[in-house]
């Protein structure tokens, strides 16, 4: 049974936004570059409901979040086989939050999160479910119910992450704020910090120093890291303007941080070393990518910059069309970035950025794509895509 | 006891100790609570629940009887699995029963209504047989399908030369729908008849206020401040507002449709401020009532002196209904009191001050009040 758990648990799953490193970045190779509705589409299947959140694959299933009805009040959580695209099972329920937002967001935006048997879907709403690969209900928290001042008309967005039995939420708001742990086989709370209640977007990230795991987590005060097992703790930064929307991304050891200025972040022990700064770094909704020792990032204006990880100098810039939500992913030295409008540039990372490919799928898409068996992910309103060779 | 009837015994004893198990499993989902408590016993539970396959299908329906938002959630996802799960040769799920299930109003409207998306799915007839019976139905999910469909059959009506059916489809209709974009559609469709629609009644307005202003929110501290007319108002005496002026009292009377009042128009513009509006209304009985209250300010809501809603939030959108303060009217005379509250933001889309208020049951329908707040002079 082990085996078996461990064999659907690939490497080359995408297990979260943006990920298994939570930086977009895969080692999945012969990935298309090129394709169009009408060729290198593997299969696409219809969705019930809108939603920003990614799709996410795992040990064969693709499982995807959406919402519908009127005020938004339905959320679905539905599971595909990744092979071709078969519905295997769906779940709905009902939003015990409430569904207010920004007319850019919806109720389905946070990405859900999944290990081998399980997947844990958060909505906007704050409610929290889980569910086995098989569709069974394992347990579900309505987090509004619990904590009843959570509310935000803009829109929550950030997503779960997991680690192990853990899962970690970011729930920032004007009501009560706080950054979680909950134990992934029962639901119930393992720590709770309190946070300020100031509306926030980014997703927590994980890192691991000297084999301690910390998470961290970004609001516009302050970027603090919280020991994963215990919730003490361990560093806090505090002197920069951090993004609301934009996450921050742990790699090699640096925590890059976007904001105003950008920042390279080193944590030592109880206290953090400011590597580097920089002003010209800019981002928009996109988070930066860490990739072979050089850092991603995309502005307002759709311009891809490439600088060196090291010290924060740019090396290049490329000029896609935007605007953009969905932030890039990045394999075989290619940078695919989606805009809002369904098209993809390729970007070839060796050669400066030169777009390679822009691949149009022709209908509005803010969701990040994913990538998993040789195949890019992308979903909008309306559909799930499997892109591949 | 003779051998017939030990085996009747036996047989009443194989069919209802399932049924008793289901049971303990159904009240286990029920008996889900605050941060995940019961989830261990839950999720065994619904897997039980499942395991029964269509033949708990009912009994789940059911189980929505008496269950809290959580408990709902289990119950849904396991009707969804039972239903997805359901064999149609070996393990059907009875279609006839499901709408047994549903037209019995007694049952459950939540459980109902699910039933009723299943039914669909399963039986393409069901809409053209079941929702003309379901116009004034108590879940607002049924009610908002059967108004849908009617709606569209009266849309087709328009277009006929001869108005009248299409006008008395949609008079008729208009005391069955709740939810707002189908009450809107119809009263502008009314309205291209020529037949004005009283809005403010449909939908419940508080159109007079008693406005009091102005209090401190310098900092945003007067959201948790308590001003003197949230312990008692009183309309005779002077009371202290900001800067240890004297707060100002005006009536006003909203002919906004929806009742929405801008302070910035009717008391002039205040950055760091907190103005009161406050209303009374006689109910000729008891009853449950909400409070709904738009806004783009923080906003407290108070029935009958009991904060029974709040939010510290600023600018971030104004949506009728986005607020809801639940309580109960009582016979006779009825306080309502809200604290609207301004900040000090610059930006241009952080100037709005006001807010917009009625008074309606769970579905959103008009509660029947009479305002009687007093007219005050300035």
């Amino acid at each position: 049974m082990i085996a078996v758990v461990l064999a659907l648990a690939l490497a080359d799953d995408w297990t979260q936004f943006r990920g298994p490193t939570g930086m977009g970045v895969s080692n999945e190779t012969k990935l298309p570059v090129e394709w169009s509705p009408l060729q290198g589409v593997r299969w696409t299947v219809d969705l019930p409901g809108v939603g920003l959140s990614s799709p996410i694959v795992v040990g064969g299933r693709v499982y995807v979040t959406a919402t519908t009805g009127v005020e938004q009040d339905r959320l679905h959580v539905l599971c595909f086989d990744a092979k071709d695209g078969r519905k295997l099972w769906e779940r709905r329920f009902w939003s015990t939050g409430p569904t207010q937002c920004n007319k850019k967001t919806n109720m389905a935006a946070p990405t859900p999160a999944a290990d081998a048997t399980r997947v844990f879907a958060l909505f906007a709403t704050c409610d929290l479910v889980a569910l086995d690969r098989d569709g069974n209900l394992l347990w579900y928290r309505s987090l509004v119910g619990d904590y009843p001042t959570i509310g935000n008309n803009v829109g929550m967005a950030a997503s779960p992450v997991l680690h192990k039995d853990t899962l970690f939420v970011a729930i920032e708001n004007v009501g009560e704020s706080f950054a979680g742990a909950i134990d992934a086989r029962t639901g119930a709370n393992l720590w709770k910090n309190e946070r300020s209640a100031k509306i926030n977007w980014t997703t927590p990230v994980l890192s691991t120093r000297r084999g301690r795991v910390e998470v961290l987590f970004q609001s516009p005060g302050d970027l603090t890291a919280f020991d994963a097992q215990s919730g003490s703790k361990v560093w806090s930064h505090t002197d920069g303007k951090y993004s609301s929307i934009p996450s921050p991304i742990f790699a090699e050891g640096i925590v890059y941080s976007p904001g105003g200025p950008f920042l390279a972040l080193k944590p030592g022990d109880g206290s953090v070393e400011r590597k580097w700064e920089s002003r010209t770094l800019a981002t928009a909704t996109a988070s930066p990518s860490f990739y072979k020792g050089k850092l991603y990032t995309v502005d307002s204006a759709g311009i891809v910059t490439c600088s060196d990880a090291a010290d924060g100098k740019l090396l290049w810039k490329s000029r896609t069309k935007g605007p953009h939500s969905a932030s890039p992913v990045l394999a075989e030295d290619r940078l695919y970035l989606l805009n809002e409008a369904g098209a993809t540039a390729v970007l070839d990372l060796r050669h400066e950025g030169k777009i390679l490919a822009t691949n149009e799928l022709n209908e509005p898409m803010l969701a990040s794509p994913a990538i998993s068996g040789g195949a890019l992910y992308f979903r909008s309103d309306r559909k799930l895509y499997c892109i591949g060779n | 006891m003779n051998a017939t009837g030990a085996a009747f015994a036996a047989l009443l004893v194989a069919f209802s100790v399932p049924q008793d198990e289901l049971k303990v499993s159904l009240a286990k989902l029920k008996a889900v609570a605050r941060e995940g408590k019961g989830n261990e016993e839950a999720a065994k539970a619904w897997k039980h629940v499942v395991g029964h396959g269509s033949k708990a299908l009912l009994p789940t329906l059911a189980a929505f009887e008496g269950a809290d938002a959580r408990a709902a959630n289990w119950l849904r996802s396991a009707v969804d699995a039972i239903v997805e799960n359901a064999d149609p040769k070996r393990d059907p799920v009875e279609a006839a029963k499901l709408e047994a299930f549903i037209l019995e109003v007694k049952n459950p409207t939540v459980g109902r209504a699910l039933a009723y998306e299943w039914l669909a799915r399963l039986d393409a007839e069901a809409d053209d047989r079941l929702l003309p019976k379901l116009l004034d139905d108590p879940s607002r999910e049924l009610r908002r399908q059967a108004v849908a469909r009617a709606l569209s059959e009266a849309e087709i009506l328009l277009k006929a030369v001869e108005k009248k059916p299409a006008l008395d489809a949609l008079q008729k209709l208009l005391s069955s729908a709740r939810d707002r974009d189908q009450v809107d559609a119809i009263v502008k469709h009314l309205k291209a008849l020529g037949v004005e629609t009283d809005v403010q009644a449909l939908y419940g307005v508080i159109a007079r206020w008693i406005l009091i202003t102005t209090f401190d929110n310098t900092d945003m501290k007067g959201f948790d401040a308590i001003y003197d007319p949230e312990s008692r108002v009183d309309l005779k005496n002077p009371i202290p507002g900001k800067d240890g002026k004297p707060a100002r009292l005006l009536t006003h009377t909203t002919s906004e449709p929806r009742g929405k009042i801008d302070f910035n128009t009717v008391l002039g513009k205040e950055m760091g401020a907190v103005a009161f509006a406050y209303a009374i209304v006689d109910s000729e009985e008891e009853r449950p009532v909400e409070v709904r209250v738009a806004t783009n300010n923080a906003v407290k809501i108070y029935l009958n002196n009991d904060l029974v809603f709040f939010r510290n939030e600023y600018h971030h959108g104004m949506t009728m209904d986005q607020y809801v303060g639940r309580g109960k009217l009582r016979k006779g005379q009825n306080e309502i009191l809200l604290k609207i509250c301004q900040n000090e933001q610059k930006d241009d889309w952080a100037q709005s001050w006001g807010f917009q208020a009625r008074l309606c049951d769970v579905l959103g329908g008009a509660v029947p009040f009479k305002n009687i707040t007093p007219e005050v002079k300035p």
